[in-house]
């Protein structure tokens, strides 16, 4: 399904070598003494190249938080396998699985909640190098946090080393964050971003900051968001996630200005934007209600309940696979070419 | 689907009158000058956005619509009356009986997510009454019919009175916390944050709810919002507020439309804002933060962080000055700009 000759699905676009490749992976919660099956990731697959930043987009409950953790190996799957050059990551254990946690890292979207607020930065900043054992003298691991901030942009460094997290504004905090998740010099970092109430500066500075950074270190990014918007400034790639599995992914570019599945679209008709003439006007959306429960995932196409456009076949067949409308654009529809 | 008596409120009266507001915060590190001497009306029937960064004051200021500030926070001069009767200096049984809930009530930012979880929605509803409004409506039996009717109005089916907040979804949850703000029939209802918290498609269905409610019922609203998207879907007049001050209140065609907004804030919190349907290489963002409220910048309180900040900006406090017919703007460049426009 995956060797380097043949498009698989979810594959990347063709820059750097795939860093990491999800095969069916599935991770289901128990709930209930067992009597409920929670079907958070539900046969994902994808493929991560090197330099390329991958967004995972969808509503909450879609799974994409449960595919952040499955990949930094905070959870372990049910079942399915993460490749990491070559091995299968679900079976690192000890210091192989150290090794690889220091190579997968992940920004935390609420740096307060994440800080301990009697540390100064410069002890944010020294605790992963520690738990790691990396910088053998404090005056190493000081030249490697100075090194950090200046990536980050906290300048000049003297002057926020002793500061503690209350005293560092949002923006300030969220590029202290990154710094914590960049000193481990990782590959890929996985970015998590929940329904935010962060100002739009704060967060374009801070995809600003990042993307710099990407482009000079040549990461790999896995960008989790519900935003669709700032997807497309943000990403290479965009892949749209409903009830713990890829319905559509492609270029952002394709999937934004030419979407294929009908939640994808539905996604984009429900965006506002900053212009002006709308005032009197209700949004046309398509499809009603919420997500339903991963808990009882609908039998067939997993949104025919909620889709405008579904007829007996998206129920009475099995559920249709990812498929290639051209040029690498996958989506799960199988009325695709009617509608 | 269209409502063309909202898009020119000009000829409606004031419902609110706000001058030169001043709402302190007395913390124990000094006073926070939250709102310092802000001046608006709001008209009956309109929807006025009011915008800005975290910080600038949004919160303080619905709070403020009902005199109910946070403490340590207090009211220190200004003036607001609603329908022409002025509620600063008002009692609070007098603001109880007349004001909160009988004329204004609020969405409090992440009421959702506060519900009382052993109470149900009916209960829920019932405290509402019982704290805010049970001089208006005395009657408990008039009351369940009120809640029925309103939860219907918001689109739930009647059996969510008797459920718990856990039991209902995120679109639900705020759907019952519009009801609550809705139920005793105020004219002026202040939504603070009500879509942030939700994902985008619910988001969407939130706001046509919204302005479904405005047209249907004829409310008022103060919509409150980091967010200038949403403020371009919903609001007939955006404000603009920067550390405790207002920068820039315009229709939304002058905000939004193609001559764009004049104060430099608003500028570079529109150029910050993503486009979906537009790409674009670079997003825009302020550097910096907003300045410390207690000690804020002597003049401009945008100086610091302004690209166009000249000497003068540092030392003169621009006032807020009308530059179109309902555009106002606090800053100096605006100001010359519009000058040289005229000329
Ligand atoms: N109870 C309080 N005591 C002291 N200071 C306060 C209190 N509430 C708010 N402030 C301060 O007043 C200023 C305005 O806060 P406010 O909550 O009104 O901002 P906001 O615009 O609603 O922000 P956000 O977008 O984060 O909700 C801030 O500097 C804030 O720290
Ligand atoms: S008054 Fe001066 S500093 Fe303030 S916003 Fe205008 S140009 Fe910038
Ligand atoms: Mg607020």
């Amino acid at each position: 399904m995956s060797s380097p000759e043949t498009k698989g699905p979810g594959e990347g676009p063709g820059r750097g070598e795939v860093i990491l490749e999800l095969r069916a992976l599935h991770k289901n919660f128990l709930m209930h003494r067992g009597r409920t099956v929670i079907k958070a990731v539900d046969g994902l697959s994808f493929q991560l190249r090197r330099g390329e930043i991958l967004g995972l987009v969808g509503e909450s409950g879609c799974g994409k938080t449960t595919t952040g953790k499955l990949v930094m190996k905070l959870i372990e799957p049910t079942s399915g396998s993460i490749i990491v050059n070559g091995d299968d990551a679900t079976r690192l254990r000890g210091a192989q699985a150290i090794a690889y946690r220091r190579r997968v890292q992940m920004v935390f979207q609420d740096p307060y909640a994440s800080m301990n607020p009697h540390f100064k930065i410069r002890d944010v900043l020294e605790e992963p190098l520690l738990i790691h054992r990396i910088g053998a003298t404090k005056l190493e691991r000081t030249a490697m946090i100075s090194e950090v901030m200046r990536r980050v942009k906290m300048v000049p460094v003297e002057d926020y080393m002793d500061r503690h997290p209350h005293m560092l504004s949002g923006g300030q905090r969220q590029r202290i964050a990154t710094a914590r998740t960049l000193i481990l010099r990782p590959e890929i970092i996985v970015a998590d971003e929940p329904v935010s109430m962060i100002d739009l500066s704060t967060r374009a500075e801070i995809l600003h900051l990042m993307k710099a950074i990407q482009r000079d270190m040549s990461l790999s990014f896995i960008y989790i968001t519900h935003d669709i918007s700032t997807a497309r400034f943000f990403t290479d790639r965009i892949a749209v996630m409903y009830l713990g599995r890829i319905v559509e992914l492609g270029s952002q570019d394709e999937v934004i200005d030419h979407p294929i599945h009908p939640y994808t679209r539905a996604l984009i008709e429900a965006v506002c934007e900053p212009v002006s003439g709308r005032v009197g006007l209700m949004r046309e959306l398509p499809i009603k209600g919420e997500v339903p429960s991963a808990a009882s995932i609908p039998a067939g196409c997993r949104f025919h309940p909620r889709c405008p456009y579904a007829k007996s076949e998206c129920w009475e067949l099995p559920e249709p696979e990812l498929e290639d409308s051209g040029a690498g654009h996958l989506h799960a529809c199988r009325r695709w070419r009617e509608i | 689907m269209m409502m063309s008596e909202t898009k020119n409120p000009g000829y409606k009266q004031p419902l609110l009158k706000v001058r030169d507001l001043r709402l302190h915060y007395f913390t124990s590190k000094g006073e926070v000058l939250a709102l310092d001497g802000v001046s608006f009306d709001l008209m009956a029937g309109e929807t006025l956005g009011l915008v800005g960064e975290s910080g600038c004051g949004k919160t303080t200021m619905g709070l403020a619509l009902l005199n109910m500030p946070s403490p340590p926070g207090r009211i220190v001069s200004g003036s607001i009356t609603i329908d022409g009767k002025e509620i600063v200096g008002m009692g609070d049984r007098e603001l109880r009986r007349e004001v909160r809930w009988a004329k204004v009530s609020m969405v409090f930012q992440g009421a959702m997510n506060c519900l009382t979880p052993v109470y149900t929605v009916r209960k829920l509803m019932l405290e509402t009454w019982q704290e805010h409004a049970s001089g208006k409506h005395p009657d408990p039996k008039a009351v369940e019919e009120l809640m029925l009717r309103y939860t219907r109005r918001v689109g739930l089916p009647d059996h969510v009175l008797g459920r718990y907040p856990h039991e209902l979804s995120g679109g639900m949850k705020q759907r019952v916390v519009i009801a609550m703000a809705l139920f005793l029939e105020p004219r002026l209802i202040i939504m603070d944050e009500p879509t942030t918290a939700l994902d985008v498609i619910v988001q969407a269905q939130i706001l046509n709810l919204i302005k479904e409610l405005r047209r249907d019922l004829g409310l008022s609203y103060l919509f409150i919002t980091h967010d200038l998207a949403t403020e371009a879907e919903v609001a007939d007049r955006i404000m603009v507020m920067y550390a405790g001050k207002m920068a820039e209140l315009g229709t939304n065609e002058q905000i939004f439309g193609s001559r764009g907004p004049r104060h430099p804030y608003t500028q570079k919190l529109l150029a910050s804002t993503p486009l979906l349907r537009k790409k674009v290489s670079e997003l825009a963002f302020i550097p910096g933060s907003p300045p410390d409220l207690i000690s804020p910048p002597p003049a401009c309180r945008f100086e610091p962080r302004c690209a166009f900040a000249k000497a003068k900006c540092g030392r003169l406090e621009p006032p807020v000055v009308e530059i179109e017919s309902g555009h106002q703007v606090a800053c100096w460049k605006a100001m010359e700009d519009s000058e040289y426009e005229l000329s």
